[in-house]
Protein backbone atom coordinates (compact mmCIF):
# COMPACT_ATOMS: atom_id res chain seq x y z
CA UNK A 1 0.00 0.00 0.00
CA UNK A 2 1.42 3.35 -1.00
CA UNK A 3 0.14 5.21 2.00
CA UNK A 4 2.21 5.45 5.13
CA UNK A 5 0.65 3.86 8.18
CA UNK A 6 1.32 6.43 10.81
CA UNK A 7 0.10 9.77 9.61
CA UNK A 8 -2.51 11.68 11.51
CA UNK A 9 -5.35 13.72 10.03
CA UNK A 10 -2.84 15.11 7.55
CA UNK A 11 -3.85 12.50 5.09
CA UNK A 12 -4.29 11.83 1.45
CA UNK A 13 -7.84 12.12 0.25
CA UNK A 14 -9.63 9.13 1.70
CA UNK A 15 -12.93 10.48 0.51
CA UNK A 16 -12.04 9.37 -3.03
CA UNK A 17 -11.88 5.80 -1.70
CA UNK A 18 -15.34 6.08 -0.16
CA UNK A 19 -16.73 7.40 -3.44
CA UNK A 20 -15.16 4.46 -5.29
CA UNK A 21 -16.80 2.08 -2.84
CA UNK A 22 -20.08 3.88 -3.40
CA UNK A 23 -19.89 4.00 -7.18
CA UNK A 24 -18.23 0.74 -8.18
CA UNK A 25 -18.10 -1.37 -5.01
CA UNK A 26 -14.32 -1.21 -5.37
CA UNK A 27 -12.81 -3.74 -2.96
CA UNK A 28 -9.28 -2.41 -3.38
CA UNK A 29 -10.40 1.06 -2.33
CA UNK A 30 -12.22 -0.54 0.58
CA UNK A 31 -9.15 -2.57 1.59
CA UNK A 32 -7.11 0.66 1.75
CA UNK A 33 -9.74 2.30 3.94
CA UNK A 34 -9.81 -0.77 6.14
CA UNK A 35 -6.02 -0.90 6.52
CA UNK A 36 -5.91 2.73 7.59
CA UNK A 37 -9.04 3.16 9.67
CA UNK A 38 -9.91 -0.17 11.28
CA UNK A 39 -6.81 -0.31 13.55
CA UNK A 40 -7.33 3.31 14.57
CA UNK A 41 -10.98 2.66 15.38
CA UNK A 42 -9.92 -0.32 17.46
CA UNK A 43 -7.29 1.78 19.23
CA UNK A 44 -9.79 4.57 19.86
CA UNK A 45 -12.36 2.16 21.32
CA UNK A 46 -9.82 0.52 23.61
CA UNK A 47 -8.81 3.99 24.82
CA UNK A 48 -12.51 4.54 25.48
CA UNK A 49 -12.49 1.56 27.82
CA UNK A 50 -13.87 -1.15 25.54
CA UNK A 51 -12.46 -4.65 25.79
CA UNK A 52 -10.28 -5.88 22.92
CA UNK A 53 -13.09 -8.21 21.81
CA UNK A 54 -15.67 -5.45 21.76
CA UNK A 55 -13.29 -3.03 20.04
CA UNK A 56 -12.55 -5.60 17.33
CA UNK A 57 -16.25 -6.26 16.85
CA UNK A 58 -17.14 -2.55 16.66
CA UNK A 59 -14.26 -1.81 14.28
CA UNK A 60 -15.45 -4.53 11.89
CA UNK A 61 -19.06 -3.41 12.20
CA UNK A 62 -18.02 0.18 11.52
CA UNK A 63 -16.34 -0.86 8.28
CA UNK A 64 -19.40 -2.91 7.25
CA UNK A 65 -21.48 0.25 7.70
CA UNK A 66 -18.95 2.32 5.72
CA UNK A 67 -19.59 -0.04 2.81
CA UNK A 68 -23.36 -0.07 3.15
CA UNK A 69 -23.82 3.65 3.82
CA UNK A 70 -21.26 4.99 1.35
CA UNK A 71 -24.14 6.61 -0.57
CA UNK A 72 -24.78 8.90 2.42
CA UNK A 73 -21.23 10.25 2.53
CA UNK A 74 -21.01 13.92 1.50
CA UNK A 75 -17.40 15.16 1.27
CA UNK A 76 -18.51 18.80 1.43
CA UNK A 77 -19.96 18.26 4.91
CA UNK A 78 -17.47 15.87 6.49
CA UNK A 79 -14.01 14.54 5.77
CA UNK A 80 -13.71 10.78 5.36
CA UNK A 81 -12.16 10.50 8.83
CA UNK A 82 -14.97 12.56 10.38
CA UNK A 83 -17.66 10.48 8.73
CA UNK A 84 -16.04 7.23 9.79
CA UNK A 85 -15.56 8.58 13.32
CA UNK A 86 -19.31 9.24 13.63
CA UNK A 87 -20.08 5.66 12.57
CA UNK A 88 -17.55 4.24 15.06
CA UNK A 89 -18.91 6.46 17.84
CA UNK A 90 -22.44 5.25 17.13
CA UNK A 91 -21.36 1.60 17.15
CA UNK A 92 -19.71 2.16 20.50
CA UNK A 93 -22.86 3.67 21.99
CA UNK A 94 -25.12 1.06 20.40
CA UNK A 95 -23.03 -1.67 22.00
CA UNK A 96 -23.16 0.14 25.31
CA UNK A 97 -26.91 0.78 25.28
CA UNK A 98 -27.84 -2.33 23.33
CA UNK A 99 -30.14 -0.18 21.22
CA UNK A 100 -29.78 2.14 18.27
CA UNK A 101 -28.53 5.62 19.05
CA UNK A 102 -30.85 8.46 18.06
CA UNK A 103 -29.42 10.24 15.04
CA UNK A 104 -30.71 13.31 13.24
CA UNK A 105 -32.63 12.51 10.10
CA UNK A 106 -30.46 11.85 7.07
CA UNK A 107 -30.48 14.68 4.64
CA UNK A 108 -31.82 13.73 1.26
CA UNK A 109 -29.34 12.45 -1.28
CA UNK A 110 -29.60 10.93 -4.68
CA UNK A 111 -29.83 12.31 -8.16
CA UNK A 112 -28.68 15.83 -7.32
CA UNK A 113 -25.45 16.94 -9.01
CA UNK A 114 -22.13 15.76 -7.61
CA UNK A 115 -20.95 18.10 -4.84
CA UNK A 116 -18.30 20.60 -5.90
CA UNK A 117 -14.90 18.96 -5.66
CA UNK A 118 -13.36 22.26 -4.59
CA UNK A 119 -15.73 22.47 -1.61
CA UNK A 120 -14.72 19.00 -0.53
CA UNK A 121 -11.08 20.00 -0.82
CA UNK A 122 -11.56 23.12 1.28
CA UNK A 123 -13.32 21.09 3.96
CA UNK A 124 -10.49 18.56 3.94
CA UNK A 125 -7.98 21.38 4.39
CA UNK A 126 -10.01 22.85 7.24
CA UNK A 127 -10.06 19.45 8.97
CA UNK A 128 -6.28 19.26 8.63
CA UNK A 129 -5.94 22.73 10.12
CA UNK A 130 -8.10 21.59 13.00
CA UNK A 131 -5.84 18.59 13.58
CA UNK A 132 -2.84 20.94 13.68
CA UNK A 133 -4.62 23.29 16.07
CA UNK A 134 -5.42 20.34 18.34
CA UNK A 135 -1.75 19.30 18.32
CA UNK A 136 -0.73 22.81 19.23
CA UNK A 137 -3.08 23.26 22.18
CA UNK A 138 -1.41 23.42 25.57
CA UNK A 139 -1.10 19.87 26.90
CA UNK A 140 -3.66 20.32 29.66
CA UNK A 141 -6.30 21.61 27.26
CA UNK A 142 -5.55 18.96 24.67
CA UNK A 143 -5.91 16.25 27.28
CA UNK A 144 -9.33 17.55 28.28
CA UNK A 145 -10.51 17.48 24.67
CA UNK A 146 -9.18 13.96 24.15
CA UNK A 147 -10.68 12.66 27.38
CA UNK A 148 -14.06 14.06 26.37
CA UNK A 149 -14.02 11.88 23.26
CA UNK A 150 -12.83 8.83 25.17
CA UNK A 151 -15.88 9.23 27.41
CA UNK A 152 -13.79 10.04 30.46
CA UNK A 153 -15.52 13.31 31.27
CA UNK A 154 -18.92 13.87 32.76
CA UNK A 155 -21.20 16.23 30.97
CA UNK A 156 -20.58 19.06 33.40
CA UNK A 157 -16.82 18.64 32.96
CA UNK A 158 -17.07 19.17 29.21
CA UNK A 159 -15.40 22.41 28.36
CA UNK A 160 -17.47 25.43 27.39
CA UNK A 161 -14.38 26.66 25.60
CA UNK A 162 -12.03 24.19 23.98
CA UNK A 163 -9.65 26.79 22.59
CA UNK A 164 -10.05 25.19 19.17
CA UNK A 165 -10.73 27.44 16.17
CA UNK A 166 -14.01 25.93 14.96
CA UNK A 167 -15.44 29.05 13.30
CA UNK A 168 -14.19 28.45 9.77
CA UNK A 169 -14.97 24.77 9.52
CA UNK A 170 -18.41 25.41 10.94
CA UNK A 171 -19.21 28.07 8.35
CA UNK A 172 -17.99 25.78 5.54
CA UNK A 173 -20.33 23.01 6.71
CA UNK A 174 -23.12 25.55 7.13
CA UNK A 175 -22.63 26.69 3.50
CA UNK A 176 -22.71 23.10 2.28
CA UNK A 177 -25.99 22.55 4.14
CA UNK A 178 -27.44 25.74 2.62
CA UNK A 179 -26.55 24.59 -0.87
CA UNK A 180 -28.03 21.17 -0.23
CA UNK A 181 -31.29 22.71 0.99
CA UNK A 182 -31.40 24.93 -2.09
CA UNK A 183 -30.86 21.98 -4.42
CA UNK A 184 -33.61 20.09 -2.68
CA UNK A 185 -36.12 22.89 -2.96
CA UNK A 186 -35.48 23.55 -6.66
CA UNK B 1 -35.44 27.11 8.59
CA UNK B 2 -34.86 29.92 10.98
CA UNK B 3 -34.34 28.50 14.39
CA UNK B 4 -33.36 31.15 16.89
CA UNK B 5 -32.32 29.16 19.95
CA UNK B 6 -29.64 26.63 19.13
CA UNK B 7 -27.20 24.27 20.83
CA UNK B 8 -24.36 25.54 22.96
CA UNK B 9 -20.78 24.29 22.60
CA UNK B 10 -20.93 22.09 25.66
CA UNK B 11 -23.92 20.10 24.42
CA UNK B 12 -22.67 20.02 20.82
CA UNK B 13 -19.39 18.54 21.98
CA UNK B 14 -21.18 16.14 24.32
CA UNK B 15 -23.38 14.91 21.48
CA UNK B 16 -20.43 14.63 19.06
CA UNK B 17 -18.40 12.74 21.65
CA UNK B 18 -21.31 10.46 22.50
CA UNK B 19 -21.15 11.57 26.12
CA UNK B 20 -24.80 12.49 26.71
CA UNK B 21 -27.45 10.30 28.32
CA UNK B 22 -29.91 8.77 25.86
CA UNK B 23 -32.75 11.14 26.76
CA UNK B 24 -30.59 14.14 25.86
CA UNK B 25 -29.41 12.42 22.67
CA UNK B 26 -33.03 12.12 21.53
CA UNK B 27 -33.76 15.80 22.08
CA UNK B 28 -30.50 16.92 20.47
CA UNK B 29 -30.98 14.59 17.46
CA UNK B 30 -34.49 15.98 17.00
CA UNK B 31 -33.19 19.54 17.25
CA UNK B 32 -30.43 18.83 14.71
CA UNK B 33 -33.11 17.63 12.32
CA UNK B 34 -34.59 21.14 12.51
CA UNK B 35 -31.53 23.39 12.78
CA UNK B 36 -28.73 23.46 10.22
CA UNK B 37 -26.85 25.90 12.43
CA UNK B 38 -26.65 23.34 15.23
CA UNK B 39 -25.97 20.52 12.77
CA UNK B 40 -22.94 22.43 11.48
CA UNK B 41 -21.72 23.02 15.04
CA UNK B 42 -22.02 19.34 15.94
CA UNK B 43 -20.28 18.36 12.68
CA UNK B 44 -17.37 20.62 13.64
CA UNK B 45 -17.04 18.82 16.95
CA UNK B 46 -17.24 15.52 15.10
CA UNK B 47 -14.27 16.68 13.04
CA UNK B 48 -12.42 17.19 16.33
CA UNK B 49 -13.38 13.65 17.32
CA UNK B 50 -11.96 12.35 14.05
CA UNK B 51 -8.65 14.05 14.83
CA UNK B 52 -8.62 12.45 18.30
CA UNK B 53 -9.33 9.07 16.73
CA UNK B 54 -6.60 9.53 14.10
CA UNK B 55 -4.09 10.37 16.82
CA UNK B 56 -4.78 7.14 18.70
CA UNK B 57 -2.22 4.39 18.54
CA UNK B 58 -3.35 1.78 16.05
CA UNK B 59 -4.23 -1.63 17.42
CA UNK B 60 -3.97 -4.41 14.87
CA UNK B 61 -7.11 -6.37 14.16
CA UNK B 62 -7.19 -10.15 14.04
CA UNK B 63 -5.47 -11.57 11.00
CA UNK B 64 -8.73 -12.67 9.40
CA UNK B 65 -10.55 -9.42 10.19
CA UNK B 66 -10.67 -8.07 6.64
CA UNK B 67 -11.99 -11.33 5.22
CA UNK B 68 -14.50 -11.53 8.06
CA UNK B 69 -15.68 -7.98 7.34
CA UNK B 70 -16.09 -8.69 3.63
CA UNK B 71 -18.04 -11.80 4.61
CA UNK B 72 -20.36 -9.73 6.77
CA UNK B 73 -20.83 -7.25 3.95
CA UNK B 74 -21.77 -9.95 1.51
CA UNK B 75 -24.17 -11.66 3.85
CA UNK B 76 -26.06 -8.42 4.52
CA UNK B 77 -27.72 -6.04 2.12
CA UNK B 78 -27.30 -2.35 1.76
CA UNK B 79 -30.44 -0.94 3.25
CA UNK B 80 -31.35 2.32 1.64
CA UNK B 81 -33.58 4.08 4.08
CA UNK B 82 -35.88 6.52 2.43
CA UNK B 83 -36.47 9.63 4.50
CA UNK B 84 -39.65 9.04 6.47
CA UNK B 85 -42.80 11.05 5.89
CA UNK B 86 -42.55 14.51 7.38
CA UNK B 87 -44.64 14.97 10.46
CA UNK B 88 -44.84 17.07 13.58
CA UNK B 89 -42.30 14.81 15.28
CA UNK B 90 -38.82 14.74 13.75
CA UNK B 91 -37.57 11.34 12.61
CA UNK B 92 -35.44 10.48 15.67
CA UNK B 93 -38.54 10.73 17.88
CA UNK B 94 -40.72 8.89 15.37
CA UNK B 95 -38.23 6.02 15.45
CA UNK B 96 -38.77 5.68 19.19
CA UNK B 97 -42.54 5.79 18.92
CA UNK B 98 -42.92 3.87 15.69
CA UNK B 99 -44.82 6.76 14.13
CA UNK B 100 -45.92 10.37 14.45
CA UNK B 101 -48.34 11.96 16.92
CA UNK B 102 -50.97 9.27 16.39
CA UNK B 103 -48.66 6.85 18.22
CA UNK B 104 -48.31 9.00 21.34
CA UNK B 105 -50.02 7.60 24.42
CA UNK B 106 -50.81 10.78 26.33
CA UNK B 107 -51.47 10.85 30.04
CA UNK B 108 -53.27 13.80 31.54
CA UNK B 109 -51.46 16.03 34.00
CA UNK B 110 -54.58 18.14 34.61
CA UNK B 111 -55.70 21.44 33.11
CA UNK B 112 -55.54 20.00 29.59
CA UNK B 113 -51.80 19.47 29.87
CA UNK B 114 -50.65 15.99 28.85
CA UNK B 115 -47.38 14.12 28.84
CA UNK B 116 -45.95 10.92 27.41
CA UNK B 117 -42.72 9.43 28.70
CA UNK B 118 -40.33 8.10 26.08
CA UNK B 119 -38.67 5.02 27.56
CA UNK B 120 -34.88 5.07 27.59
CA UNK B 121 -32.16 2.91 29.06
CA UNK B 122 -31.07 5.27 31.78
CA UNK B 123 -32.41 7.51 34.48
CA UNK B 124 -32.38 10.72 32.46
CA UNK B 125 -35.92 11.11 31.18
CA UNK B 126 -37.41 12.29 27.92
CA UNK B 127 -41.07 13.20 27.70
CA UNK B 128 -43.42 14.73 25.19
CA UNK B 129 -45.55 17.55 26.55
CA UNK B 130 -48.84 18.84 25.19
CA UNK B 131 -49.83 22.29 26.41
CA UNK B 132 -53.17 23.73 25.23
CA UNK B 133 -52.99 27.20 23.69
CA UNK B 134 -52.77 29.85 26.37
CA UNK B 135 -52.08 27.35 29.16
CA UNK B 136 -48.98 27.16 31.28
CA UNK B 137 -46.92 24.11 32.13
CA UNK B 138 -47.47 22.90 35.69
CA UNK B 139 -44.72 24.12 37.93
CA UNK B 140 -41.82 21.79 37.58
CA UNK B 141 -38.56 22.11 39.38
CA UNK B 142 -35.56 20.60 37.72
CA UNK B 143 -32.60 19.86 39.81
CA UNK B 144 -30.19 19.40 36.96
CA UNK B 145 -30.32 20.47 33.37
CA UNK B 146 -33.50 20.54 31.34
CA UNK B 147 -33.59 20.65 27.55
CA UNK B 148 -36.87 21.64 25.92
CA UNK B 149 -37.41 21.51 22.16
CA UNK B 150 -40.55 22.97 20.62
CA UNK B 151 -42.18 20.79 17.97
CA UNK B 152 -45.46 22.59 17.40
CA UNK B 153 -46.84 25.99 18.37
CA UNK B 154 -44.70 28.09 20.67
CA UNK B 155 -44.23 29.02 24.30
CA UNK B 156 -42.86 31.98 26.17
CA UNK B 157 -41.16 32.21 29.51
CA UNK B 158 -38.98 34.68 31.41
CA UNK B 159 -36.16 34.07 28.96
CA UNK B 160 -37.77 34.48 25.55
CA UNK B 161 -40.24 33.04 23.05
CA UNK B 162 -39.58 29.59 21.65
CA UNK B 163 -41.07 28.25 18.41
CA UNK B 164 -40.70 25.02 16.40
CA UNK B 165 -37.06 23.94 16.34
CA UNK B 166 -36.01 26.22 19.20
CA UNK B 167 -34.15 24.59 22.05
CA UNK B 168 -34.25 25.99 25.55
CA UNK B 169 -31.31 24.96 27.73
CA UNK B 170 -32.32 25.53 31.34
CA UNK B 171 -30.05 24.99 34.28
CA UNK B 172 -31.23 24.60 37.82
CA UNK B 173 -30.84 28.30 38.50
CA UNK B 174 -33.60 29.08 36.01
CA UNK B 175 -37.06 29.15 37.50
CA UNK B 176 -39.42 29.35 34.63
CA UNK B 177 -43.04 28.74 33.88
CA UNK B 178 -43.51 28.34 30.16
CA UNK B 179 -46.86 29.51 28.76
CA UNK B 180 -48.13 28.28 25.39
CA UNK B 181 -49.02 31.03 22.95
CA UNK B 182 -52.70 31.70 22.26
CA UNK B 183 -52.70 30.78 18.58
CA UNK B 184 -51.87 27.05 18.78
CA UNK B 185 -51.54 24.11 21.13
CA UNK B 186 -47.90 23.62 21.96
CA UNK B 187 -46.07 20.28 21.73
CA UNK B 188 -42.55 19.95 23.11
CA UNK B 189 -40.07 17.27 23.97
CA UNK B 190 -38.17 17.78 27.18
CA UNK B 191 -35.29 15.89 28.74
CA UNK B 192 -34.22 16.14 32.34
CA UNK B 193 -31.45 14.40 34.16
CA UNK B 194 -33.51 14.13 37.33
CA UNK B 195 -33.72 12.36 39.66
CA UNK B 196 -29.95 12.10 39.60
CA UNK B 197 -27.61 14.95 38.97
CA UNK B 198 -26.05 14.66 35.56
CA UNK B 199 -22.47 14.75 36.74
CA UNK B 200 -22.92 11.75 38.95
CA UNK B 201 -25.03 9.89 36.41
CA UNK B 202 -22.62 9.31 33.60
CA UNK B 203 -19.80 7.53 35.43
CA UNK B 204 -22.34 5.30 37.10
CA UNK B 205 -23.84 4.36 33.75
CA UNK B 206 -20.50 3.72 32.16
CA UNK B 207 -19.27 1.65 35.04
CA UNK B 208 -20.51 -1.79 33.99
CA UNK B 209 -19.63 -1.29 30.37
CA UNK B 210 -16.41 0.64 30.31
CA UNK B 211 -15.13 -0.63 33.62
CA UNK B 212 -14.21 2.81 34.84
Amino acid sequence: MARAQNQSCLEPDWSANILRVRDTRDETAFAELFAHFAPRIKGFLIKSGASATMAEECAQETMVTVWHKAHLFDPTRASAATWIFTIARNKKIDAFRRSARPEPEDLAWGPEPEPEASDALVLQQETQKLAKALEQLPKKQRDIVRRAYFGDLTHSELAQETGLPLGTIKSRIRLALNRLRQTLSE
Amino acid sequence: MTVKHVLNDQLAMGYAAGALPEAFDIVVAAHLSLSDESRALVSSYEAVGACVMEECDSVELKSDAFAATLGRIKSSDTVIEKPGPKGVLPEPIQKYLGGDLEKVKWKSLGGGVKQAIIPTNDTAQARLLFIPAGQSVPDHGHRGMELTLVLQGSFADEVDEFARGDLEIANEDLNHQPIASMDADCICIAATDAPLRFNSLLPRLLQPFFKI
